[in-house]
């Protein structure tokens, strides 16, 4: 059963996470990780590779069950829903290798999205009621504005298979918005983007963020990270390192030694 | 005491059947190894599995209609399936580079086909059978009566097991052909020719599959149709043994053929082919890996 | 792996006018089918000919079915053919032994393939790839395996006469009723998949093929879906399986055999499963063949088996999308 999830109160936290573990066969990946993301805030979530970041956004999103703990958006325990019923409960979020929809077009994938407000019945859909063709032209003017906001209008009718990896990027996080969701995961949203690229998406995840929608992001880009977050959360070897604003993990000697020493100067330099 | 006679019967008749059913069991995990040695190296499930062993037994038995020695015979039945299972891959499946999973069934589909029909022309559609290897005066097992043609079934899949492990795992080419298994782009870089190990995983599941339609021919005959069944068998007992691992495919074989000799024997003979596969989807559902397969995870 | 549709558009055309054509061009599929099954017997006009044209939409229509759930929501079935065996032998078995009328034994076969297709889909859709192919392979097994044993019922191996279709008094036999009946079905059966391909559920289903994962983090109920498009495949091949019966006034239990199952298949995947009129030119190709080699019989299954190897080699995604990447080069000069 799909949980109803009211409007709350500024101070319940937008995604809580308690005592989250998962083991594959001997490997632990995840160890009793605990976090609150506040409402309308941009949280996010460093950390080294096989650090189990990744594998922390498969358990908050339904994809793997943890052994342990509990994850609650807007306070409602969502531990045990399966990821579509998280999705419909308001989660939605992007993969780290992508998962596009190569052979439909972006205005297509975008609409696969809007499966959440759809609402026909098998039968409507057979027999391609009216109600059906109104609902289509809702669902792509709707994945139409977002591409727009996207600045992917002019690749509406392109196969997705035809993008290049930039715009693909940025199709993800257009799919996700499209369902309406309260929280976003983003998995290394500027992963391999190149400058331009990169700085798209950031003021794009800058704009994204507000009353309605709280935004979790696994990024190495520390720039990025320190420019958007409000506070970060820093992952070693499946466990919490630290967790504090930008400024306090920048100047924390545990993570400059284990995580930051490489990028020190870099994150010294970043601005606010 | 006739309670003990019952048991001793009851035991001997449990005996018989596990027996045959092993018998046809090893023919099963010859074909299920085929499978599984493709699967592994190329990803491909290769639905003509079954005529390979159809062409050991049916070649054999046009060359010994003309005047060949048994030995001879055999010999030659499966250096022409070697042939036809390396042209297999080398004409149709080498080029196919883009195609889909359904896309490689459907060929493979397809050339099973091929070969049923063309088996059918060139030898004919009657059942025929080869004499057994040494003879066929039945042997008492402690009342279960054992043909010694199931023996020799039975030693020569050991045997080609044993070869099998020891070319995988003592031999350079074979570490090679798992190299390519677990990943083909790593093997090419290291210098592994790819397309011949393919080439070689072809033959020698196709050698493996000859050997074994020549080796139960004389106790089940042979015909230029019995692919299509043995496929879906043989690969019905290399999902159940873990698809890419051969000691899975001859458990699963010999455990198929056991299950359906027990169906025969107990429910219904009509119906033992459906009972497998009602194990077999159990199994599936509830041991996805099979019973020796390793567990994957899906990574995003 | 690669993946080009068979119409990818370059992106210097405008959006909007790309946008035309491609509503165009499903609209322009909907209606070829009715205007080439009218037109098709001025051509054709033979019995025999006829005949083959009505084996090819019925065909067709089954193959549609497998196109939804193999070509549209990727899953594997190799199966199908069990479910058009259900359909035939409704019409076989019920009107004879239980007194239902034909069109009514339709519906029941119809029904009764539903309702298999849902309690057995429900686990098995939970597999995947090769898995799901041979769970699907040990459906049609059984069903072929009842229909070959149960011989009170269904005549066993030989088979068994299927009582005809009545209008009024008019019995329904003759090539040139059952070309329009058949065809008639088809026109509806092809619509109503293209129909299907532009709505919510078409779109579920071209996403769970791309990539389950992320159609379920995007809110589509996966299993609900998959079981959906197998049931609707089943419906489907009961249905022709029915229309066969009916016209050919007899089955055998090879309508449910291993072979008709590879046949469908092949017949999608021949003609480009993306697409109902690939499943149409898949199921024509396949069904005129061996009609050609009628007299050749021996060489049916070589032929068969060259003409797949050879199309799947050279043209793994089908003849359809093939024929719409040559008219989108002519269509470029």
């Amino acid at each position: 059963m799909t949980p109803e999830i009211h409007s709350s109160t500024p101070q319940v936290p937008a995604l809580s996470v308690r005592d989250i573990s998962i083991a594959f066969g001997g490997l632990v990946a995840v160890d009793a990780v605990s976090f609150d993301v506040p409402r309308g805030e941009i949280f996010s979530i460093i950390g080294p590779n096989g650090a189990g970041k990744t594998t922390l956004f498969n358990v908050v999103s339904g994809m793997y069950r943890s052994n342990a703990g509990t994850v609650r958006i807007d306070g409602v325990d969502v531990s045990r829903l399966l990821p579509f019923r998280l999705a419909r409960a308001g989660l939605a979020r992007t993969f780290q290798n992508m998962q596009i929809f190569p052979a439909m077009t972006a205005v297509e994938n975008v609409m696969v999205g809007c499966a959440r407000a759809e609402t026909t019945s098998l039968w409507a859909d057979l027999l391609y009621l009216p109600t059906v063709q109104r609902q289509n032209a809702r669902s792509r003017a709707k994945a139409l504005e977002l591409l727009e906001r996207l600045q992917l209008s002019h690749h509406a009718d392109t196969p997705a298979a035809e993008l290049s990896y930039g715009s693909l990027k940025r199709l993800e996080i257009a799919r996700a918005l499209a369902t309406e969701p309260r929280l976003l995961l983003l998995d290394e949203p500027v992963a391999g983007c190149n400058a331009v690229e990169t700085d798209e998406i950031v003021q794009i995840v800058k704009a994204l963020s507000g009353d309605r929608l709280s935004v979790v992001l696994i990024e190495h880009d520390m720039k990025m990270v320190m420019h958007l977050s409000h506070r970060v959360l820093v992952l070693h070897q499946g466990k919490v390192l630290a967790e504090g604003s930008p400024d306090e993990m920048r100047r924390n000697p545990k993570v400059i030694e284990a995580y930051l020493g490489v990028h020190a100067d870099e994150v010294a330099h970043a601005k606010r | 005491m006739a309670i003990g006679r019952w048991w001793i019967n009851r035991m001997s008749q449990f005996l018989q059947i596990f027996l045959s059913g092993m018998t046809v069991g090893a023919v099963y995990a010859m074909v299920a190894i085929g499978y599984t040695l493709i699967y592994a190296a190329s990803d491909v499930v290769n639905f003509a599995q079954g005529e390979f062993v159809m062409l050991g037994g049916m070649l054999t038995w046009f060359m010994l209609g003309h005047g060949l020695s048994l030995f001879v015979a055999a010999a030659l039945a499966v250096v022409v399936t070697v042939a036809i299972g390396v042209l297999l891959q080398k004409l149709a499946i080498e080029q196919a580079r883009e195609a889909s999973v359904v896309a490689l069934i459907v060929i493979t589909l397809g050339a099973s086909n091929f070969l049923r029909g063309a088996a059918g022309l060139a030898f004919d559609k009657d059942t025929h059978s080869i004499p057994e290897f040494s003879g066929n005066e039945p042997i008492d097992v402690w009342g279960a009566t054992v043909l010694p043609q199931s023996l020799w079934v039975l030693g020569v899949t050991c045997v080609m097991f044993v070869a099998l492990w020891i070319f995988l795992n003592r031999t350079l080419i074979g570490k090679a052909m798992r190299a390519v298994a677990t990943n083909r782009s790593a093997s090419q870089l290291v210098g592994i020719d790819v397309k011949f190990i393919l080439l070689l995983a072809f033959g020698i599941s196709a050698a493996l599959g000859a050997i074994g339609g020549i080796l139960v021919a004389p106790i089940t005959l042979t015909r230029y149709n019995l692919g299509a069944a043995l496929a879906l068998k043989g690969f019905a007992a290399a999902i159940l043994g873990g698809l890419g691992n051969p000691l899975g495919a001859v458990v699963g074989g010999l455990a198929l053929g056991v299950l359906e000799a027990i169906a025969a024997g107990y429910v219904s003979s009509a119906y033992k082919d459906g009972a497998a596969f009602f194990v077999l989807i159990a199994a599936l559902l509830f041991m996805p890996s099979g019973l020796l397969g390793a567990k994957s995870v899906e990574r995003v | 792996m690669k993946r080009d549709i068979g119409a990818s558009i370059v992106s210097a055309v405008p959006a909007a006018e790309v946008q035309r054509w491609w509503r165009n061009r499903e609209l322009l599929a909907v209606l070829f089918v009715p205007a080439v099954i009218l037109l098709l017997p001025l051509a054709f006009t033979s019995n025999y000919s006829i005949r083959v044209l009505a084996l090819i939409w019925i065909m067709g229509l089954a193959a549609i079915g497998l196109h939804i759930v193999l070509g549209l929501a990727g899953q594997v079935s190799l199966g199908h053919a069990g479910f058009f065996g259900l359909g035939a032998y409704a019409c076989a078995v019920l009107p004879k032994h239980f007194d239902v009328p034909p069109l009514a034994a339709v519906l029941a076969g119809t029904a009764a393939s539903a309702v298999l297709a849902w309690i057995v889909g429900r686990p098995i859709l939970r597999l995947k790839g090769h898995h799901l192919a041979v769970a699907t392979l040990g459906i049609a097994l059984v069903i072929g395996l009842v229909l070959a044993n149960e011989a009170r019922w269904t005549g066993g191996p030989d088979g068994t006469a299927v009582i005809r279709l009545r209008f009024g008094d008019q019995v329904l036999a003759k090539p040139m009723v059952w070309y329009w009946i058949s065809g008639g079905v088809l026109v509806f059966g092809n619509a109503v998949a293209f129909a299907l391909r532009r709505s919510p559920t078409g779109r579920a289903w071209r996403a769970i093929l791309d990539s389950e994962t992320a159609a379920a983090s995007l809110g589509v109920d996966v299993a609900r879906r998959k079981l959906q498009a197998f049931v609707i495949a089943a419906v489907y091949a009961s249905v022709a399986g029915s229309a066969l019966a009916l016209m050919n006034g007899f089955v055998t239990p090879d309508v449910a055999s291993l072979m008709t199952s590879i046949e469908l298949v092949a017949m999608v995947v021949l003609g480009g499963s993306s697409t109902p009129i690939g499943a149409i030119a898949g199921a024509a190709l396949l069904t005129a063949s061996p009609q050609i080699f009628a007299s050749f019989h021996m060489f049916q299954e070589i032929a068969i088996g060259l003409v797949v190897m050879f199309s799947m080699t050279y043209l793994p995604r089908g003849l359809i999308p093939a024929l719409g990447r040559l008219l989108e080069r002519i269509g470029r000069r």
